[in-house]
């Protein structure tokens, strides 16, 4: 049984007149993956900018002692929560190196694994980012993420129209990364969940239907079937 | 030809002040988002603070270029100093709501001016200044005012001092960044209210020194000199595209030299001149000459 390092209960957030969280609640144990499924627009991405503070949550998401609803985008940075956002947002007008020096949070930032992990980004240091393909602007959100020690690494669809091979890349990094960091991810490739998640959990409609082994959700076809819409 | 030079350096000086005033409000709205309608009056605080206390000054420094210098400094502290409470006390309450952001800048604007006349009165007041700085310099046979030259340097170097602080800097990096995406800055831990606080400050430096040399390009100074001089230097932001500083220089540049070339041509259609081209470069460019414009904007 493995302790949970994020416990997030009854989070609710508005977009406007929408509801978009409707009473939110499950823990993230501590170590490994845990995938976040559903449906388009059921709120997986509103939960993550919640956890974030990017947008205004209510309700609990305590990390550690840290109640993350409370506090301001930067203050759960450094708590040591990291960011891969869905649709990348690397800085377009700054050089790769640019990009990965700003995430830099204290001196010991980790180059050397993220040039280990992404070799490219070496090479591409003074390339403006706006001018790398969509692959290469997923390395640089995620080497920004990596490059300093997270208790916690927030990943938002990180292979969203991506060719396959770089599916596979992006997923083996991940994995990697895995090992020593526990990471919320939000995916619709089934078998990038199958591959890295132990656990999961499935939003529909802005609630918490499924929360369990992610081994179990995908064997059972019915399920992912009526929660996911795939066969 | 002796002609077309004094226009061209003066145009080119006048375009200078332009400058210094539009590069804070550029930077200020690039990365807060912020239409600063008060910045006309971190320049007026800041020409009179360098006016009165060359005033106090006069029996301790006798010495009149040091006595400039060490007013020049207060003036651009205070600048900087009124434009950081500014953005702390006023601005930072109303983070994210812009329209209440803009009717408390166009309070402020009033509210600072009005503060002024009370305290100094309406009358013009003149900064002294080293003999050397009304003095001419032969240029091509036209005897250019020396003040033309220093606003000239000035600006030039407030742009190059600028840039390295944006290419060079940490602070520098997050402004760039957060001009193009703030919330995404945040989420790398950076707390992106303190840029902004700093580019309150810079901006308050560069309004006050255009205050200074304001006061003596116009040899004078009155209350209402930042606000007349602050719809030019928007002029300027616009036509050189919002968030860029090498815009409004460029921009700055246009709009001085076709301001003077027009006003020497026919007196008083300057200004008209200047809408004219703002109108043209919208038309055009939406996103002005280095800025950027969606649709959706």
């Amino acid at each position: 049984m493995t302790s949970a390092l994020l416990d997030v209960q009854d989070l609710h957030v508005y977009l406007g007149q929408s509801h978009v969280l409707q009473g939110v609640s499950f823990s993230v144990p501590e170590g490994g993956v845990t995938a976040v499924l559903g449906r388009n627009g059921v709120g997986k991405t509103t939960t993550m900018r919640a956890l974030m503070g990017l947008v205004q949550p209510r309700g609990r998401a305590t990390l550690g002692d840290a109640d993350l609803t409370k506090l301001p985008t930067h203050e759960i940075v450094r708590l040591g929560v990291g960011y891969v956002p869905e649709d990348r947002e690397v800085f377009s007008q700054l050089t790769v190196e640019e990009n990965l020096r700003l995430a830099v949070r204290n001196g010991s930032a980790r180059y050397d694994l993220v040039y280990e992990l992404f070799p490219e980004l070496r090479e591409r240091g003074g390339q403006r980012a706006g001018t790398l393909s969509g692959g290469q602007q997923q390395m640089v959100a995620i080497a920004r993420a990596l490059l300093n020690e997270n208790r916690l690494l927030l990943v938002d669809e990180p292979t969203k129209g991506l060719a396959p091979l770089l599916v596979a890349e992006v997923a083996e990094v991940l994995g990697k990364a895995s090992e020593t960091e526990t990471i919320l991810l939000v995916e619709q490739n089934l078998g990038v969940v199958a591959r890295l998640a132990r656990d999961a959990i499935v939003l529909d409609q802005g609630r918490v239907v499924y929360s369990g082994p992610a081994k179990d959700l995908l064997a059972d076809q019915q399920r992912v079937r009526t929660l996911l819409g795939v066969a | 030809m002796d002609t077309f030079i004094l226009l061209t350096v003066t145009g080119l000086a006048l375009g200078a002040l332009y400058f210094l005033i539009a590069s804070g409000l550029s930077l200020i709205y690039g990365l807060m988002g912020v239409l600063n309608f008060a910045h006309g009056a971190f320049l007026t605080v800041g020409s009179y603070a360098a006016w009165w206390s060359s005033v106090k000054l006069q029996g301790t420094i006798g010495s009149i270029g040091l006595r400039f210098a060490v007013s020049v400094v207060i003036g651009l502290a205070v600048g900087a100093g009124v434009a950081a409470l500014v953005e702390l006390v006023l601005i930072r309450p109303l983070y994210l709501r812009h329209i209440e952001q803009v009717l408390v800048t166009v309070g402020l604007s009033f509210a600072l001016v009005a503060l002024v006349q009370a305290y100094w009165g309406p009358d013009l007041h003149t900064i002294d200044v080293p003999s050397w700085l009304n003095g001419t310099t032969g240029l091509g046979g036209a005897h250019v005012p020396n003040y033309n030259f220093v606003e000239i340097l000035v600006a030039a170097g407030v742009l190059a001092g600028l840039l390295a602080f944006l290419r060079f800097t940490r602070y520098g990096l997050i402004i760039r960044a957060g001009v193009e995406n703030r919330a995404m800055v945040t989420a790398l831990g950076i707390d992106v209210k303190k840029a902004f606080t700093l580019v309150f400050a810079i901006g308050g430096v560069a309004a006050a020194l255009a205050g200074v040399l304001a006061g003596i390009h116009f040899s004078e100074i009155d209350p209402t000199q930042g606000t007349s001089l602050l719809i030019f230097a928007f002029i300027v932001v616009v036509i050189g595209g919002l968030g860029s500083i090498v815009g409004s220089a460029v921009a700055a540049v246009v709009v001085g030299l076709v301001q003077q070339y027009v006003n020497y041509k026919s007196t008083g259609i300057g200004d008209l001149s200047v809408v004219l081209l703002l109108a043209i470069t919208l038309l055009i460019r939406p996103g002005g000459l280095f800025g950027k414009w969606s649709p959706t904007h």
